[in-house]
C-alpha cells in the first residue's frame, strides 16, 4: 500500500479550477519531486494534500485513509507537515520559539530541538534572534527545522529554493539526505527542474493543472522534459 | 499641592479598573483581529452574571469569582466557537455587525429581564475603608486592590505569552493563523481559547466594577468606549500599553473631575482625541504589525 | 462587427420607476386620505430612510463603518434650536443653516477619525459623538443636561394650525427623504460614485489608478453629515423637545439605522427600504412587548450577517436577477445587431 494516495484530484478556487484529476502515488520512505512552470498547479497540490485546501474525501488517500475533507491541524497529528512557499516563519517568534512550536501537536519521533541544531547548526547560536532577522537562507533552514519538530512521516517542501542564492540552495539540498535517512517519505516542489531531480528517486511534471510526464531518475529524456514543462 | 498628588493618585487607580475593562478587547483583537463592539455589554452580562451568582449561593462577591470566572470562560468559548469564529473570514463588515447585534441583544435582554433599574453588589466595610498615608492622603483600600488585580493580571497575561507553549501558540496565530494550521494548531480551538480568557478577564472587571459603581442594562456602550481608548491610547497588541492607556485615561478623567465633576468623562475622552491626533499608533505602539 | 452599448436600465427598473412615480404622488396625498396617527408614522417611516440611505452611503458604498452619525443628528438639532430660539432666525432659515453647520463641523472630525482604520474608525467616530453629547449638556445656553424646546410662537412660523403644521412637516419629511434619495443616487451614478466602489473594493489599488482616496471619502463624509444635520433638525422640529441624551442617541439614529441597512442589504439601493419597512413592521407588531423588537432586529441581523451578507434584497435580486435601482454599467450585446452580424456570417 502506498503511503500518499490521490485518486483524480480535482481542487479548485472558487470558480476557478486549478487542479484536473490528478493521480499520483508515493511509497513510504521515497522521495519524489513534481516540478512545473508557474501556475501548473504544484502549490495546489501540496495544499490539497496538507489540508488547506478541501477536496472530495476519497480523493487523497494516506496511509489507508481517506484524508479529502481532513484539516490541516488533524493531517499534522497523523504525520503530515509542510515548508511552506516562502518560509513563512512567525515574525514576532523567535527563531528557537518558531522550532519549538513544530512540536506544539507532540508527535513522537526522531527529531527534537536539539536534532534540528545538529542539522543546521547556524540556527543555535541564532535562536534568540526573532525570525525575521534571520537571512534567507537561514529562514528556509528554521522552516525545514520547524516541519521536522512535528515528525512527520510525510514532509512536502515548497519551493525551497525560492529567492536564494545557488550555494545556499545546495547547502539545503545536502540536509534533505539526513532527513529521508529518518525515513521520512518527503514530496519536493521545485521550479529548478535538474536540483529537483537531483534529490529524488521519481519526478512528476505538472502542466496546467494535469500531469504532464512521470518518470523514474534516470528513465526520462531531457526534451521529454521540456515538452512537458512548457507545454511546447 | 498635596490635593493634586491625592487627585493623581486616585486617577492612577481608576486607571487601573479601565485598565481592566480593556485586557479582553485587547485580547481579542491582538489575537483574532476582533473587535468586539459587544465587549461592553458582556462587562455589563457578566456584572448580572455576578448578581444571580452571589444571590443563589449567598457567596460574597469575591468568593462568588470561583463560579463566575468558569462560567464566564466557557460561555466565551462557546461564544467565539460557536458564532464569532464564523465571522473573520468576510473583511470587515460581517465581525463589526455581528457584535454588534450581540450588544443590542444583551441590552435589551437584560432590560426585558431585569428591568432598567440599577444594581450594585455588596462587599461590606472593604467597600469604604481606607489608607491614611504620611501627608493627610488617604487612599481607597478597594482602588488600591482593584489596582494590584488589574497589575497582576497584566503580568500573568504577560507569563502566559511569553513563557507557555499555549502562549507561543497564540502569537504564532495572531502572526498568521493559516501558517499555525500546518503546524499542527486549530486556529477555531485556540481562537475560542483566547475569547474564553478574554471572558474570564472581563468577568473579573466586571465583578470589582460592579461592587465600586452602580451598574444598569445601558451601562455597557461607555465601558466599550473607555476600554477602546485605554486600547487605542496604549497602542494595538501591546498588554502592558493597555494598562497604561488605562492609567492615561484615569488620569485625565482625575483631572478632569478636579476642575469640575462636570468634566470627568469629558475629559477622558478629549485626552484621547489629543493622543489621537499627535501619536496616531498609540503611546506604545507593537514594534512590528 | 458585433454592436456593444452599455446600459443601466433593466425592464424592470423601468416599469418600478413608473409605480415609484405613482406611489410617490399617493404619498404625497396622504394628507387626505390618511389620519395624523399615518401621517405621523409615514413622516418616521422617511426620515428613517433618508438615515439608512446616507449611512448606507457611507457604510455600504464608502466603506466608512460609522457608528457616530448621531453626532451630526445632534449637532443639527442643536444648530437648528438654537438658531430660531436664541438668534431668533425663522424656522425655514434655521433649518437651511443647520445641515451646513452639521457638514462644517465634520471637515475637522474627519481629520481626526480618518487616522483610524476600520473598526477602529467605526468607535472613534462613536467617541467624538459622546464628546458633542457631553459637550452639548455643559453649555449653559443649550439648556446644558436639560435641554431646551421650541416655544409656540416658533412652532407657529411653520403654520397656526395643528393640522396644517403636521401637513406641512410630513410634506417637508416626504420631500426631504426624495432629495436626499435623488443626492445618493446621483453621486452613485456619478464618477464619484465609481471611485467609490473602487475605494471599498481595494483602497491601495484604486489609489494607484487614479482616484484620489481621502478626497472622495472627505466629500462623502461631509455631504452626509450635512445631510444627517438636516435631517437632525426636521426630526426634533417634529419632536419639539430636545435634550443632549436625545439628540445624540447611539440606539435611534445609529444603531437601528445600521439593522435596517444591513437586515435590507449593504451597499444596495434597494436594501435599505427594505430595511426601514421590516424595521417599522417589527416594532409596530411588537409594540406591547417593550424592547423585545431590538432583539428580533439584532437576531435577524446577525443571522443575516452570517448567511446572507447581502441582506433580504440580496436574496431577493439574486433569485430574480431584478435590478430596480440601475446604478451599475452593464454590457449589452445589442440583439439586432448580433442578428445581422450571424446572417452576415452566413451569407459568406
Amino acid at each position: 500500500m502506498s503511503l500518499l494516495a490521490t485518486h483524480n484530484l480535482s481542487a479548485y478556487y472558487g470558480d476557478f479550477q486549478a487542479l484536473f484529476g490528478i493521480d499520483l502515488t508515493v511509497e513510504e520512505g521515497e522521495t519524489i519531486a513534481i516540478i512545473g512552470a508557474n501556475g501548473a498547479g504544484k502549490t495546489t497540490f501540496l495544499r490539497a494534500v496538507a489540508g488547506a485546501l478541501a477536496s472530495e474525501p476519497d480523493m487523497v488517500e494516506y496511509d489507508g485513509q481517506s484524508i479529502g475533507q481532513h484539516t490541516p491541524h488533524e493531517l499534522v497529528r497523523l504525520g503530515i507537515a509542510m515548508v511552506p512557499e516562502g518560509r513563512r516563519l512567525f515574525p514576532s517568534l523567535t527563531v528557537e520559539e518558531n522550532l519549538a512550536l513544530g512540536g506544539y501537536c507532540g508527535r513522537p519521533g526522531p527529531w527534537s530541538l536539539k536534532r534540528v541544531y545538529d542539522l543546521f547548526p547556524v540556527l543555535l547560536e541564532l535562536r534568540n534572534l526573532p525570525a525575521p532577522s534571520l537571512s534567507g537562507g537561514q529562514q528556509q533552514m528554521a522552516a525545514i527545522g520547524r516541519a521536522l519538530m512535528c515528525n512527520p512521516r510525510l514532509l512536502l517542501c515548497d519551493e525551497l529554493s525560492l529567492g536564494l542564492a545557488p550555494v545556499v540552495i545546495q547547502n539545503i539540498y545536502d540536509c534533505l539526505g539526513a532527513i529521508t535517512a529518518e525515513g521520512t517519505t518527503v514530496i519536493i516542489v521545485e521550479q529548478d527542474i535538474r536540483r529537483a531531480i537531483e534529490a529524488s528517486s521519481r519526478f512528476y511534471c505538472f502542466q496546467e493543472g494535469r500531469i504532464g510526464l512521470t518518470a523514474a531518475k534516470d528513465g526520462f529524456d531531457q526534451e521529454a522534459i521540456t515538452a512537458a514543462y512548457f507545454g511546447l | 499641592m498635596m490635593d493634586w498628588v491625592n487627585i493623581l493618585v486616585q486617577g492612577c487607580l481608576l486607571g487601573g479598573l479601565y485598565g481592566l475593562f480593556a485586557i479582553g478587547l485587547s485580547l481579542s483583537f491582538g489575537i483574532m483581529r476582533l473587535v468586539n463592539i459587544a465587549h461592553g455589554d458582556l462587562i455589563v452580562l457578566s456584572a448580572y452574571v455576578a448578581m444571580i451568582v452571589v444571590e443563589f449561593t449567598g457567596l460574597d462577591p469575591i468568593t462568588g469569582l470561583l463560579v463566575i470566572l468558569p462560567t464566564m470562560f466557557l460561555f466565551g468559548y462557546a461564544l467565539q466557537r460557536g458564532l464569532l469564529n464564523f465571522t473573520l473570514e468576510g473583511g470587515l463588515l460581517p465581525p463589526l455587525l455581528v457584535t454588534f447585534g450581540i450588544s443590542v441583544i444583551i441590552q435589551n435582554g437584560l432590560l426585558l429581564s431585569f428591568g432598567a433599574y440599577t444594581h450594585r453588589l455588596k462587599l461590606g466595610a472593604i467597600e469604604t475603608q481606607s489608607i491614611v498615608f504620611p501627608g493627610d492622603m488617604s487612599v481607597g483600600v478597594f482602588p488600591l486592590i482593584t489596582f494590584g488585580v488589574a497589575v497582576l493580571s497584566i503580568g500573568g497575561l504577560q507569563l502566559l505569552f511569553y513563557k507557555t507553549a499555549l502562549g507561543r501558540a497564540f502569537r504564532a496565530v495572531s502572526d498568521d493563523a493559516d501558517t499555525a494550521e500546518l503546524l499542527g494548531i486549530n486556529k477555531r480551538h485556540l481562537f475560542a481559547l483566547a475569547m474564553a480568557i478574554a471572558m474570564a478577564f472581563t468577568a473579573l472587571a466586571a465583578v470589582l466594577f460592579a461592587i465600586r459603581t452602580n451598574f444598569d442594562p445601558a451601562a455597557g456602550p461607555i465601558r466599550l468606549i473607555l476600554a477602546f481608548e485605554a486600547v487605542i491610547i496604549g497602542g494595538l497588541g501591546n498588554i502592558w500599553g493597555t494598562l497604561i492607556g488605562g492609567i492615561v485615561l484615569g488620569l485625565a478623567q482625575a483631572v478632569g473631575a478636579a476642575l469640575s465633576p462636570t468634566w470627568q468623562i469629558l475629559a477622558g475622552h478629549l485626552a484621547f482625541i489629543v493622543i489621537l491626533i499627535i501619536r496616531p499608533s498609540g503611546l506604545f505602539p507593537r514594534t512590528r504589525d | 462587427m458585433s454592436q456593444v452599448q452599455i446600459e443601466r436600465g433593466t425592464r424592470a427598473s423601468r416599469i418600478f420607476s413608473m409605480a415609484a412615480v405613482i406611489a410617490l404622488l399617493g404619498l404625497v396625498a396622504l394628507p387626505w386620505w390618511g389620519g395624523p396617527g399615518d401621517m405621523r408614522l409615514a413622516a418616521e417611516m422617511a426620515y428613517y430612510l433618508a438615515l439608512a440611505m446616507l449611512w448606507n452611503l457611507l457604510a455600504g458604498y464608502a466603506g466608512l463603518v460609522s457608528v457616530g452619525q448621531q453626532a451630526f443628528i445632534g449637532l443639527g438639532a442643536y444648530a437648528f434650536f438654537y438658531l430660531t430660539s436664541s438668534l431668533g432666525v425663522h424656522v425655514y432659515g434655521a433649518m437651511a443653516l443647520a445641515g451646513p453647520f452639521a457638514g462644517l463641523i465634520s471637515i475637522p472630525v474627519a481629520f481626526v477619525v480618518f487616522r483610524l482604520r476600520g473598526h477602529y474608525f467605526a468607535i472613534g467616530t462613536w467617541v467624538v459623538a459622546e464628546i458633542f453629547a457631553l459637550g452639548a449638556s455643559l453649555i449653559e445656553e443649550l439648556g446644558a443636561g436639560s435641554g431646551m424646546s421650541l416655544t409656540p410662537a416658533i412652532v407657529r412660523q411653520v403654520s397656526s394650525s395643528r393640522d396644517g403644521r403636521e401637513t406641512l412637516e410630513y410634506w417637508m419629511s416626504l420631500g426631504i427623504c426624495t432629495i436626499i434619495f435623488a443626492v445618493v443616487y446621483i453621486i452613485l451614478r456619478s464618477r464619484q460614485g465609481l471611485a467609490l466602489t473602487a475605494i471599498r473594493d481595494s483602497e491601495p489599488a484604486s489609489g494607484s489608478l487614479g482616484v484620489n482616496v481621502f478626497r472622495t471619502k472627505l466629500f462623502i463624509y461631509v455631504a452626509t453629515a450635512t445631510c444627517t444635520g438636516l435631517v437632525g433638525s426636521l426630526i426634533f422640529l417634529q419632536k419639539l423637545r430636545l435634550s443632549p441624551e436625545a439628540g445624540f442617541s447611539v440606539n435611534d439614529w445609529t444603531v437601528v439605522v445600521i439593522f435596517m441597512v444591513v437586515v435590507g442589504g449593504i451597499g444596495t439601493i434597494e436594501g435599505p427600504i427594505i430595511g426601514m419597512l421590516i424595521y417599522i413592521l417589527l416594532r409596530e407588531l411588537f409594540a406591547d412587548f417593550g424592547s423585545l423588537y431590538l432583539i428580533l432586529m439584532g437576531v435577524i441581523a446577525v443571522a443575516i450577517m452570517l448567511k446572507a451578507p447581502g441582506g433580504v434584497w440580496g436574496l431577493i435580486s439574486e433569485r430574480y436577477n431584478l435590478h430596480l435601482f440601475p446604478i451599475s454599467r452593464r454590457l449589452m450585446r445589442d440583439e439586432t445587431a448580433a442578428a445581422r452580424d450571424k446572417s452576415e456570417a452566413s451569407d459568406k
